[in-house]
């Protein structure tokens, strides 16, 4: 579900990229209006918690997952920035592509190198919503990235154990 | 392992106290919170927390500072960390004179507090393991790490020995995961260049140049990026040991070079002129038959003589079967500990799968097989059934006998874990391997998933 005004082909690589991963049919929502109470002035960026419960008032009973995706720049209290959040075993998932542009760096705009990111944070959120915690693996999408040349060492795939994890809670049938 | 530590998180704010929980979850912790500071101390009367992050900035009675001192009082050892915003950094300090670990200051880059949290947690990871080792007498094992009763592992350790102080190089032949590098350390650590940097290269991990400028290191401005000298790791093990790794797998022109510092003890840095001498003794690995590469044209030989001066050949897990229980139940306490679970033993059935098994990905394979039993097993005692996965394994790879009278969707079911698993959860390959369309993969795998 977009979150604003979201372009059209980085919707079109979430979608892609869930394919091909997950077990969901991906199906887009018409955009959410990013929540006014969510600005945050004194540091120009939106408030994630905000957003979040946002996405879960408006997620549909029946979706398995529903992962919000934003250009907005966003932060928690504690941190001065995230590349996404996730409900830890939940169904709400969100991604924020602000920081994954290079000319947010003032570097020259790279379309393929933010579409690619883009999918590496898909995965480690949505990894997150099926319990996955963060992994030691540099490689591994579930490792953690507190800075954009992180994502970039990570690739848009899962370590084996992250992996066989992965399967294992989407295809348990006793939880 | 992370999730045995337990963490508080102290903030009026709601908001605050959940987003920071939800962040530190994601990274396997456990996680409560707190609102208001007499509820943490109840809370830290409750549980001996890994690490307290508290608001200095707190109403209600007691403020942050107050509530470090309370939690002081319970865990004189408690490691306190005070979170701030930039009008009360002076106040932050005084919470240092109180007692508290640390602060820091909202909002913080994530780095740093990840860094902080790893900071914190290996100091109780390490005070744990020692706590651990204290209680137990420490078992000692033979030549650092190398677990064995096989008699051409015991050949092999003497010879490491035998030639721990010699600088003659030497080429290590195994199977991955054979523990080569460790058979490195044992003739580097028993020898007179012990206390001298044993540095380990990776030679299939880089490209061509990269590996170049990782080797030798280049001088500033040698190409774009190139800010500064740098040393490559030929100098940084100047004096010691280098153990080049995966050496069958390096360029022609990389095999020219690295037998000029064989035969000459001396190169260039990448745009350097001044020559570079370095005494260094290089330990070699590799998976590959070199000499088959010699005959294919992929490996010099003349590289080959200087590398295998001494060569060593380490046998691969399935012909030394008599280690594996040894090794099994070394591994087994090493890695329970890490995970704080108590797991006794492995039961007398799975030991003897695990000594049927061929071990294609030898010892590394064991440590992953148990690790993984470790992580899913609900019992005290590792059985057969925790290792299940072998038994995927050997039947991939075996004539597969058909389990008659199982219901057909349990197959089903477990053919579809089993290549999810092989694909690393790609759904789209494992659709394609089990040639059936993505959407009809997506239905099996929707009736055998539980929703949520
Ligand atoms: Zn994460
Ligand atoms: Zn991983």
């Amino acid at each position: 579900m977009p979150i604003g005004a979201v372009p059209e082909e980085l919707l079109a690589a979430t979608e892609r990229t869930v394919v091909e991963w997950f077990p969901f049919d991906p199906y887009r929502l018409p955009p959410l209006p990013m929540p006014p109470s969510a600005w945050q002035p004194e540091r120009g960026q939106y408030e994630s918690v905000t957003i979040m419960k946002a996405l879960a008032a408006a997620c549909p009973p029946d979706a398995a997952r529903l992962l919000g995706l934003t250009t907005a720049d966003i932060a928690i209290p504690m941190l001065s920035f995230l590349f996404g959040q996730a409900q830890f075993n939940g169904p709400i998932a969100l991604v924020s592509v602000s920081r994954l542009r290079q000319d947010f760096y003032g570097l020259e705009p790279d379309h393929d190198l933010l579409l690619e990111r883009l999918a590496k944070e898909v995965l480690h959120e949505l990894g997150h919503t099926s319990g996955l915690i963060h992994c030691a693996d540099p490689q591994c999408a579930m490792s953690l990235s507190t800075h954009v040349g992180l994502v970039d060492a990570k690739q848009a795939s899962f370590c084996a154990v992250c992996g066989s994890q992965l399967v294992r809670r989407l295809t348990s049938s006793n939880g | 392992m992370k999730n045995i530590w337990q963490i508080l998180v102290v903030d009026d704010e709601e908001v605050m106290c959940e987003s920071m929980a939800a962040w530190l979850r994601e990274d396997g912790y456990r996680v409560d919170t707190a609102s208001r500071g007499k509820q943490a101390v109840e809370m830290a009367a409750q549980t001996d927390y890994a690490i307290y992050f508290i608001d200095l900035k707190m109403p209600g009675g007691m403020d942050g500072i107050e509530t470090l001192m309370e939690i002081h009082r319970i865990h004189p050892e408690a490691s306190v960390v005070i979170i701030t915003a930039y009008a009360t950094v002076d106040t932050a300090i005084q919470a240092m004179k109180e007692g508290a670990q640390e602060y820091i200051v909202k909002p913080c880059n994530p780095q740093e507090i990840s860094m902080l949290v790893s900071r914190i947690i290996k100091v109780k990871n390490l005070q744990r393991e020692n706590a651990i080792l204290r209680k137990k007498l420490t078992r000692q094992y033979n030549y650092r790490d190398i677990i064995t009763k096989n008699a051409r592992m015991q050949d092999i350790l003497q010879l490491t020995q035998d030639i721990a102080s010699l600088r003659s190089t030497v080429l290590i032949r195994g199977e991955s995961g054979t523990g080569k590098e460790l058979v490195a350390r044992a003739i580097h650590f028993s020898g007179d260049r012990s206390t001298k940097p044993f540095i380990t290269v990776s030679c299939a991990a880089l490209t061509e140049t990269l590996l170049e400028t990782e080797l030798f290191g280049y001088e500033k401005g040698s190409f774009t990026g190139a800010g500064a000298q740098t040393k490559g790791k030929f100098e940084l093990a100047n004096g010691g040991t280098i153990f080049l790794d995966e050496i069958g797998d390096i360029s022609p022109k990389l095999q020219a070079d690295l037998l000029r510092v064989l035969q000459e003890r001396a190169f260039y840095r990448v745009g350097g002129s001044e020559e570079v001498r370095v005494d260094v003794r290089v330990i070699a690995a590799t998976h590959k038959d070199l000499q088959q590469a010699i005959r294919d044209g992929n490996f010099r030989d003349d590289l080959y003589y200087r590398l295998n001066v001494i060569e060593i050949r380490i046998p691969p897990l399935r012909e030394r079967r008599e280690d594996i229980p040894l090794l099994a139940d070394h591994l087994l306490e090493r890695i329970a500990r890490e995970f704080g679970k108590e797991i006794a033993s492995v039961s007398e059935g799975a030991m003897r799968m695990l000594m049927d098994y061929d071990w294609p990905g030898n010892v590394r394979e064991l440590e992953n097989a148990i690790e993984r039993a470790c992580v899913t097993t609900r019992t005290r005692v590792l059985a057969e059934a925790d290792f299940a996965f072998l038994e995927r394994e050997v039947s991939a790879r075996r004539a597969w006998s058909v389990p008659a009278g199982m219901p057909l969707e349990e197959i089903e079911r477990r053919a579809i874990i089993a290549t999810l698993e092989r694909t690393s959860g790609n759904i789209k390959e494992a659709a394609a391997a089990l040639k059936i369309d993505r959407s009809t993969l997506y239905d099996k795998l929707k009736r055998y998933e539980i929703t949520r």
